[in-house]
């Protein structure tokens, strides 16, 4: 009967209970939707730049990261390769040999990141063989080389040209070799596509004097979202001659960026449910004052005061979950829309995006927790306007009451 | 020798206004026995309603104190007199007495739910009482459906419902056209006959003085008179 009595005290004012029931809904359906695609941008950023090269997690000798040189490179032995495929999150992963070296061209000369890598895999996770503007992509076997476009023009030199890798090889040796250039790449970032050249790990083994030897292991996981406990996993079964490092410490200025685009989400989400808690605040007072006369009657019968603020904390709750849950319903359909069918940008916009080698969209993120966070985040600030009718009832004078 | 129910000594209410002391009530002493019929009557601001607040342990004395079958509820605080009024005490108030959302079964039900009462004596309980106040058929209507006077015998099916040592009304048939206080007072009376029910009324109406049993009046706070209705009527006895 409590419920029943709950429920009904909703409805005594159709109106205003619908209206309230509305701004909750339409502030919990738009903040749905404002984070949803901000998390669904921050996710496209994400699958963007680590899909580009890094990969989301990867693998180095420990201290790698820190000095990037070649004698920083372990071997890809069985053990390790075990202990990686059992990880239930890793489908594959792409070994590569990552050097600085020297290419030279007739008489030009640029400083490159030379990587080495396996040709299979690579296209696996950075979908390298996509990028190719002129030529062809290699092949595991081959002693040939893809070269970024801007080093290319650095170097004046062309497809089907002999490229000079020259340089240090591992524990100081001398590296020097002659590949064919069988393909020109178009790398998004200015930085790389003025810099690198991929050669076949087997090939870059080879002219880098470390048999069976690389500085990185890029993995490719099932969900991404699931990096830390993977992380964390590798952390305990390898021993301390690997780091395992995820995208966010390799790339801490995205994750930053990311961080702090999230926190002007939380502050414009704080101000408009501010708005809507003033609202609803307004409702919770117009229902109790108007009905002082009744809770002194029920106090005076034997209800206690305590219960008696319970069912006004209740009424404040269900009308909150009421918005809420339409707010969540009404927002998922619309979602998975979005998420789906992504705003697509044009013109300009859309060629700035391609320039550095985004997807131009902002799609949705179906994610739970968008949903979860929000609805706690409404029913956490009714608890709170809620606690004004227990107050109220805690001070109230039953015989005042009845006067009124 | 009959059964006190309700005993006040040298009750005394002080309000302090803007720090002007207004004396409500000026050491009242009553003695009410199980099954009687009272009117307290008096022009408005004599302490009427003050008085029944005290008695229903609504209000706390300045002075003085009240014993319910010999508790003395003045001692009683938050809960534990909240508990005490709703097992001891019934109410009906002038007007607004009923939860408007509920149906009339369901806001006779709702004191025996306070009570936790199972389920199904609560059912039975509240039938016969809808019998009692002669609403058996009036039982799924809520409060806003119901005439004045049926709404009032609610709100005495309600106080019933407790089984309370005895019912305080606080001018039940203010807002009553003739007829249906006339019912009323009826049913109220036949209740007081057929279940020894006590009874105590605070009241302007002369209806309801008349018919009586013993009539309280206050003036400025106190008691100034305390007799039967008979002799207040000049010698008719309109209970007979």
């Amino acid at each position: 009967m409590i419920l029943k009595l709950i429920w009904r005290n909703l409805w005594r004012n159709h109106r205003r209970t619908l209206i309230t029931t509305a701004s909750i809904t339409f502030a919990v359906m738009f903040c749905i939707l404002m984070q949803s695609f901000q998390k669904g941008a921050f996710d496209n950023l994400i699958k963007n730049v680590v899909g580009y090269y890094s990969g989301y997690v990867q693998i180095h000798k420990s201290g790698y990261w820190n000095e990037r040189v070649l004698d920083n490179c372990f071997e890809l032995n069985d053990t390790l390769i075990h202990k990686i495929k059992q990880q239930k999150n890793v489908l594959d992963f792409v070994p590569r040999l990552e050097t600085f070296t020297l290419a030279s061209f007739n008489n030009t000369t640029k400083a490159c990141m030379l990587i080495g890598t396996d040709p299979i895999k690579e296209k696996q996770l950075t979908h390298l063989n996509e990028k190719i503007i002129e030529g062809t992509y290699f092949t595991i076997d081959d002693e040939s080389v893809l070269i970024a476009e801007g080093l290319a023009k650095r170097l004046n030199a062309k497809l089907n040209d002999t490229l000079v890798l020259f340089g240090q090889a591992y524990q100081g040796t001398l590296a020097a070799g002659k590949y064919k250039i069988i393909g020109l790449l178009h790398l998004a970032s200015p930085e790389m596509n003025n810099s690198f050249v991929y050669l076949p790990l087997k090939a870059s083994q080879v002219l880098l004097n470390s048999e069976n030897r690389i500085t990185t292991l890029a993995l490719i996981l099932d969900n991404p979202l699931e990096k830390i406990p993977l992380v964390s996993s590798l952390r305990t079964q390898l021993s301390s001659e690997y780091e395992i490092m995820d995208w966010e410490e390799m790339m801490p200025e995205i994750s930053n960026h990311i961080k702090a685009d999230g926190a002007s989400f939380y502050i414009f989400s704080a101000v408009l449910y501010l708005i809507i808690g003033f609202g609803f605040f307004g409702t919770v007072l117009m229902m109790t004052a108007e009905r002082k006369r009744e809770f002194g009657m029920l106090i005076s019968i034997g209800l206690k005061k305590i219960n008696l603020g319970l069912i006004l904390l209740g009424e404040t709750l269900l009308i909150t979950a009421l918005g809420v849950a339409s707010g969540i319903l009404l927002s998922i359909p619309l979602v998975v829309y979005l998420n789906r069918n992504p705003i697509q940008f044009t013109g300009e916009m859309a060629k700035a995006y391609e320039k550095f080698g985004f997807e131009p969209v902002i799609p949705t993120a179906i994610d739970s927790t968008v949903f979860i966070s929000q609805a706690g985040f409404v029913l956490i600030l009714t608890l709170f306007i809620g606690l004004y009718p227990i107050w109220h009832i805690h001070k109230l004078d039953a015989v005042k009451a009845l006067r009124n | 020798m009959k059964q006190a129910v309700i005993d006040a000594h040298n009750l005394s209410k002080i309000y302090d206004e803007d720090s002007i002391p207004v004396v409500a009530l000026d050491h009242a002493q009553l003695h009410l026995n199980r099954g009687e019929f009272t009117a307290i009557k008096g022009p408005s601001g004599s302490g009427k309603t003050t008085l029944l607040n005290m008695i229903g342990g609504l209000d706390h004395p300045s002075s003085g104190y009240v014993e319910i079958n010999g508790t003395n509820i003045t001692k009683l605080h938050g809960n534990a007199l909240i508990d005490f009024r709703l097992n001891n005490i019934g109410f009906v108030f002038q007007s607004y007495n009923l939860i408007p959302v509920l149906t009339a079964k369901e806001n006779i039900e709702f004191i025996m739910l306070l009570q936790k009462i199972p389920a199904k004596q609560r059912e039975m309980r509240v039938l016969e009482l809808l019998k009692q106040v002669g609403l058996e058929n009036k039982g799924d209507k809520r409060p806003g459906e119901l005439s004045g006077g049926q709404q009032q015998r609610i709100a005495v099916a309600r106080a019933l419902a407790s089984k309370p040592q005895f019912i305080l009304a606080d001018e039940p048939t203010a807002n009553l056209d003739s007829v249906s206080a006339t019912n009323l007072l009826d049913m109220m009376l036949k209740l007081n006959e057929e279940e020894n029910m006590t009874f105590v009324f605070s009241t302007h109406d002369q209806r309801v003085i008349s018919r009586a049993r013993r009539v309280i009046t206050l003036e400025d706070g106190k008691i100034v008179e305390d007799t039967a209705p008979a002799k207040i009527t000049n010698g008719i006895n309109l209970l007979e």
